[in-house]
């Protein structure tokens, strides 16, 4: 479901700074673990990473091992991030009691399907419920929908997790991602 | 030993494991792994899980990816591992050198009533293993076997999964501290230092 359609979209068109930005943030942060599975939305953070040899990007098979694989980073000592498609926030929710019930840190870095001018009818159902079953279990959630907010958001986000030892995600909407529209693309 | 064929016996082979430990650092799955780790001692280097199926594994991968020069070794049973099999594939491709996986499998969801798991009815965790890249990846059904799983354990010379086949016996809970921030916060304070506790 989530995934083929995952697989299927592309990089959005027009450069996205706020990515190179958020890499920027990120690294200020002293991230060194990119636990993820791949979204269009994060695919420019992705490469960045993947080409800093301090930082060492991890694919999961689902996104709740990111939860736990940073649990892992945390008590050794390491920090590191999460990226996600909303979608996969649905695999992660009993996966968050361990953070929540251990007061670990955790930032996540969701971008949003579900949401603003969305096409995929099956997305509806877990975008719209990302935020609800985030707050939920206990994360404490920024959305940001403008792009000029998404670097301040994420550096506001890690500093609440790493600084006062919660899970965190910042969940970037699709006003910042543009909205796909697979029928378009059929009729190519 | 009197009989080849009987099973292991799960705290004969955790306290095996955990022989002469040293810097070891020890992830317990959920259930009677944990009671089984917290037997053989509580230790701050131990970090046992209360909940979280399926975390244990991936907790490893994440510990061991920190702390390279460390040796993490991973105590679960059959059904927690099995709820993230997925993590197999994660770990055989980041393959760290420092982290081994063992498995206890009894065959039996324990805590709910010793409802079968997929591996009462052949499912081979150890075959998964191995199919995800992670070479040295065997089943584990004498003593020592479980002695030369210790060694790999603490020479840390490459990813190793085991799959031990053991009694599914019902033993007495021994409980390590229940509160997270304890486990953590010791556990982070005994690897890191006393820094830990100001960041």
């Amino acid at each position: 479901m989530a995934e083929a359609a995952k697989s299927r979209s592309e990089a959005p068109a027009a450069l996205p700074t706020w990515s190179d930005e958020i890499y920027r943030v990120l690294k200020d942060a002293g991230i060194r673990q990119v636990a993820m599975v791949p979204d269009a939305g994060h695919s420019r953070l992705i490469r960045s990473f993947e080409a800093d040899p301090e930082t060492r990007v991890v694919t999961l098979t689902t996104e709740e091992e990111g939860v736990a694989m940073l649990a892992g980073a945390w008590l050794g000592g390491e920090r590191g991030v999460l990226l996600l498609q909303s979608s996969g926030v649905g695999n992660c929710i009993n996966m968050l009691s361990l953070p929540v019930i251990c007061h670990m840190p955790l930032l996540m870095i969701v971008t949003m399907r579900g949401d603003w001018g969305e096409f995929n009818p099956w997305q509806i159902p877990m975008g719209q419920g990302t935020r609800p079953s985030l707050e939920a279990i206990g994360v404490i959630v920024n959305k940001v929908d403008e792009p000029d907010l998404v670097a301040s958001t994420v550096q506001g986000a890690a500093n609440l997790a790493f600084n006062t030892w919660k899970p965190v995600a910042v969940l970037i909407g699709q006003r910042v991602l543009g909205a796909k529209n697979f029928k378009e693309l059929a009729r190519k | 030993m009197t009989n080849p064929n009987a099973l292991l016996h799960r705290r004969d082979v955790v306290n095996e494991l955990l022989r002469d430990r040293a810097d070891l650092l020890v992830i317990a799955g959920l259930g009677a792994p944990n009671w089984d780790v917290s037997a053989a001692g509580d230790h701050p280097n131990n970090f046992p899980l209360w909940g979280a199926m399926g975390a244990a594994a991936m907790i490893g991968l994440g510990l061991a990816l920190a702390q390279h020069k460390r040796k993490v070794l991973v105590i679960t049973g059959d059904g927690e591992m099995l709820m993230n099999i997925g993590s197999l594939a994660s770990i055989g491709v980041e393959a760290p050198n420092n982290l081994t996986i063992a498995v206890l499998d009894n065959e039996r969801f324990g805590e709910t009533g010793m409802q079968k798991t997929p591996t009462a009815s052949g499912v081979d965790l150890a075959a998964i293993a191995t199919a995800c890249g992670i070479r040295t990846s065997r089943i584990v059904r004498t003593m020592a076997e479980v002695t030369e799983l210790r060694g790999l354990a603490h020479a840390g010379r490459g990813t190793a999964f085991a799959q031990i086949k053991i009694n599914p016996e019902a033993l007495v809970f021994v409980m390590p501290p229940a509160d997270g921030v304890i486990l953590t916060t010791r556990f982070r304070q005994s690897v890191l230092g006393d820094e830990a506790l100001f960041n």
